[in-house]
């Protein structure tokens, strides 16, 4: 049954490590730029030309 | 407006030869996909609904072996998870992952394959599974030849998939992307795995694991098929069509980063609570339990990212049918993920598995979650993809409330059911005997609630019927856009990391690659922690010498056993309860299972427990009692299988039975193959001559034959006492 211990050790090791990095990331503020990603998807990139009834206007883009 | 500043600090400073490129997104392949999911859908909704009446009124089988519950029960699952879900997943994916990566899809051609080709795997689920090819393993029944072709095309939507990431124009890989990278990967390691199988005819194979460790591997791959098939694809989707419906960025997007990966990693683990109190090992099903608990956290967080992506436009959910109806499913993704953890809690368990309970939570997990949620990306999409309104928003709203209520007329009597049988089960007198010894006692008390949820079904049905209409509708009054213009700044060539950037996006946002081997990894850790120490601690399967390999008419019955689908009802697993050991017989060892290849445990009881049914009537009972269930047990809803008694079994195949399941290691001595037929031959001779004594004249090539040999071998390996 060594094997077993073993095993489980290992994963929850990895387990820990993965929580870790996780509250070190958030803790140093790793995730400052973890806003614009959300925002951008929104836009829909149809050339201003044939614009549709989309309600985000493209013009805040650039 | 700081989200300028931020995307282009971002980015380093534009080079002249930087033009803005003009491209154009495939709508017709999402168009393809999103009339398959309809069609589809009504279809395996339709086959469900016959199910759910024929378990009141059993002669709605007809006596026609492709319509009895056994084998539809399948078809309904398939064609709801792999067409309906599957497609709906697909749809979704193709019109996203163009938007999210400002790109056409890597290659038009494998978008066709991967369209006709899921087409045509659907098509031979529908014509198989009726006519009884299966490996009975629950939302992988479909054989071999299938499985490959699963495989393959799988291949095909991961090939199109990366390969229109690696050529995106936007650097960022949104969360939806991430979740949809999961999907694939994950998808294609559980199919893989519990697919291992050896085939012995075109259509016939046998599972290469046995008993113990072929439940776990299937319900591995069973919990985590809704995991990665129900669940994150669909989480992708949320993520995607709710902002763009409600037109908010997502509530936190950290949140999203966070709750992706602990969902992930969790999830992979929980697989051994469909397993509690059966005889897999007590260390695996702790697991399964600790592991299941800590997926509310994940699951919440993505729940909860959803609704409050609507903070501050709970006005426009009165309004707007799409909305209102990604409100609802993700309403549901939080119960069916609350009730889930709660029901892998042993002493829930105890109450609740091999019930209607489960039905109860499944179903609220797919018509509310995935159902709501694919009619919502429904009616955002297609007047989008047609240039219109949608026709009628007064009967989306109709289907809506139809949609809802049947929910609710699904949910409530297969939860008062599941309570009800559960409770009778359980029950004991004053004196210590089973206060229900009769099973069909506690049927004919649930059947009121099995009338209720075919009419809580047939309503939700009729929902979809309306949208169907109310889509075709809208269809009509707009004109199908096909390619869609779009314009974007292509990816500078080389990429210059800014200062500041945190590890996550360093490491993996901007390497797809390394993502996909990341997420791998990530679920092939708990995957292998579960399944090798089975595999390798022999004490886990003791081995108990009275236990003898089928013989050669047994094994043909076994398989008639898996043609009829008697594991959908029928449960060969004793738990270790005095309200089980009572009613049917000693608890179920490890050991007794060592050659059952593929395992038969089953999930749910609508008929009784089988592992002790061997010996417990005469020869003559199973054959009136397969003829016409009723002549033996009055008031009982199992479907009658004439057919069986009327065919000749097919006992060609012994030889090459016999050989497989050597090959799987079970003890069959060498050469005993020639010797299989004679023994196939007497063994049934000696069957009809004790049903001659009991006035039964059959002739001995009938497949009743091979099936009473089975049944009457079930569980009699071990001694029970008296």
């Amino acid at each position: 049954m060594s094997v077993l211990i073993l095993l489980i050790g290992v994963s929850l090791t990895v387990a820990l490590v993965f929580l870790l990095a996780f509250l070190w990331a958030s803790v140093s503020g790793q995730y400052e730029d973890d806003y614009t990603p959300s925002v951008r998807m929104l836009f829909d990139d149809t050339p201003p030309s044939n614009q549709k009834e989309t309600p985000s206007s493209t013009s805040s883009k650039k | 407006m700081s989200t300028t500043t931020v995307s282009t600090a971002d980015r380093p400073p534009i080079e002249p030869s930087h033009q803005l490129e003009t491209f154009r997104y495939d709508n017709t392949i999402v168009r393809l996909f999103l009339i398959a999911t309809t069609v589809w859908g009504i279809i395996g909704m339709l086959v469900g609904l016959i199910a759910a009446l024929q378990l009141v009124y059993p002669a709605l089988s007809f006596e026609l072996p492709f319509l009895t519950f056994g084998r539809i029960r399948p078809l309904h699952t398939n064609a709801v998870i792999f067409a309906f879900v599957g497609n709906g997943i697909f749809a979704g994916v193709y019109y996203s992952l163009q938007r999210l990566c400002k790109t056409r899809m890597f290659s038009d051609t494998l978008s066709r394959i991967n369209f006709w080709g899921w087409q045509l795997i659907i098509l031979s689920a529908v014509l198989t599974l009726p006519l009884g090819i299966t490996t009975s393993k629950e939302y992988a029944e479909l054989e071999w030849p299938i499985d490959i072709a699963i495989t393959v095309l799988w291949v095909v939507f991961g090939w199109n998939m990366f390969g229109t990431i690696l050529k995106r124009r936007e650097r960022h890989l949104y969360v939806a992307i991430w979740f949809y990278i999961a999907t694939f990967v994950t998808v294609a390691v559980l199919h893989i795995v519990n697919s291992f199988e050896l085939p012995i005819a075109l259509f016939k194979s046998y599972s290469w694991y046995a008993g113990v460790q072929d439940a776990l591997v299937q319900w591995w791959y069973g919990h985590n098929a809704v995991a990665f098939f129900l669940t994150t694809p669909y989480l992708g989707l949320m993520y995607y069509f709710v902002p763009k419906a409600a037109n908010r960025p997502v509530y936190s997007y950290r949140l999203s980063i966070i709750h992706f990966w602990a969902l992930i990693f969790i999830y992979i683990w929980a697989g051994p609570h469909h397993l509690l109190y059966n005889t897999l090992p007590n260390w695996a099903q702790s697991l399964g339990v600790v592991f299941s608990i800590m997926l509310i956290a994940p699951s919440w967080g993505g729940m909860l990212n959803g609704l409050l992506t609507l903070r501050g436009a709970w006005d426009r959910v009165r309004e707007d049918a799409v909305l209102k109806f990604m409100v609802v499913a993700i309403t549901c993704y939080g119960m069916a993920t609350f009730e889930g953890p709660m029901l892998s809690l042993k002493n829930v368990n105890g109450i609740a598995h091999f019930t209607d309970w489960i039905v109860a939570h499944v179903h609220v997990g797919g018509l509310g979650w995935n159902g709501f949620l694919t009619f919502g990306m429904l009616y955002y999409l297609i007047p989008r993809l047609y240039q219109t309104k949608l026709h009628s928003r007064k009967l989306a709203n109709t289907h809506f409330w139809l949609g809802t209520m049947g929910i609710i007329f699904y949910a409530l009597p297969m939860y008062w059911a599941g309570f009800t049988q559960s409770l009778m089960w359980k029950e004991f007198t004053q004196e210590g005997l089973l206060a229900y010894p009769n099973f069909l006692e506690t049927v004919e008390q649930i059947r009121p609630m099995y009338m209720l949820r075919a009419g809580g079904g047939a309503l939700y049905i009729i929902g979809a019927l309306i949208m169907a209409y109310n889509l075709i509708k809208t269809a009509y009054s707009g004109t199908f856009q096909r390619e869609e213009t779009a314009q974007a700044m292509p990816l500078t060539k080389k990429y210059q990391s800014p200062k500041n950037e945190h590890w996550h996006r360093k490491l993996f946002e901007h390497r797809p690659v390394l993502l996909l081997v990341a997420s791998l990894v990530v679920i092939l850790i708990g995957g292998l922690v579960e399944l090798i120490p089975t595999f390798l601690v022999k004490s886990n399967v003791p081995t108990i010498s009275s236990v003898q390999p089928y013989t050669p008419l047994e094994l043909q019955g076994r398989d008639l056993y898996i043609r009829e689908g008697c594991n959908n009802c029928h449960s060969q697993m004793i738990r270790p309860f005095r309200s089980e050991t009572e009613r049917y017989g000693e608890y179920a060892k490890a050991g007794e299972f060592v050659y059952d290849h593929p395992f038969l445990w089953g999930s749910k009881r609508t008929g009784p427990d089988l592992l002790r049914v061997g010996g417990k009537y005469p020869d003559s009972w199973h054959y009136h009692h397969m003829y016409d269930p009723e002549s033996m047990s009055p008031g009982s809803i199992m479907p009658p299988y004439p057919w069986l008694l009327e065919d000749d079994l097919d006992a060609s195949n012994t030889a090459d039975k016999i050989n497989a399941m050597r090959t799987l290691g079970v003890p069959y001595e060498p050469g005993y193959e020639d010797q299989a037929l004679a023994d196939l031959n007497k063994q049934s001779a000696e069957i009809v001559a004790r049903l001659k004594e009991s006035g039964v004249e059959v002739s001995s090539e009938k497949e009743i034959i091979a099936l009473i040999a089975y049944l009457q071998r079930l569980g009699t390996d071990i001694q029970v006492k008296d």
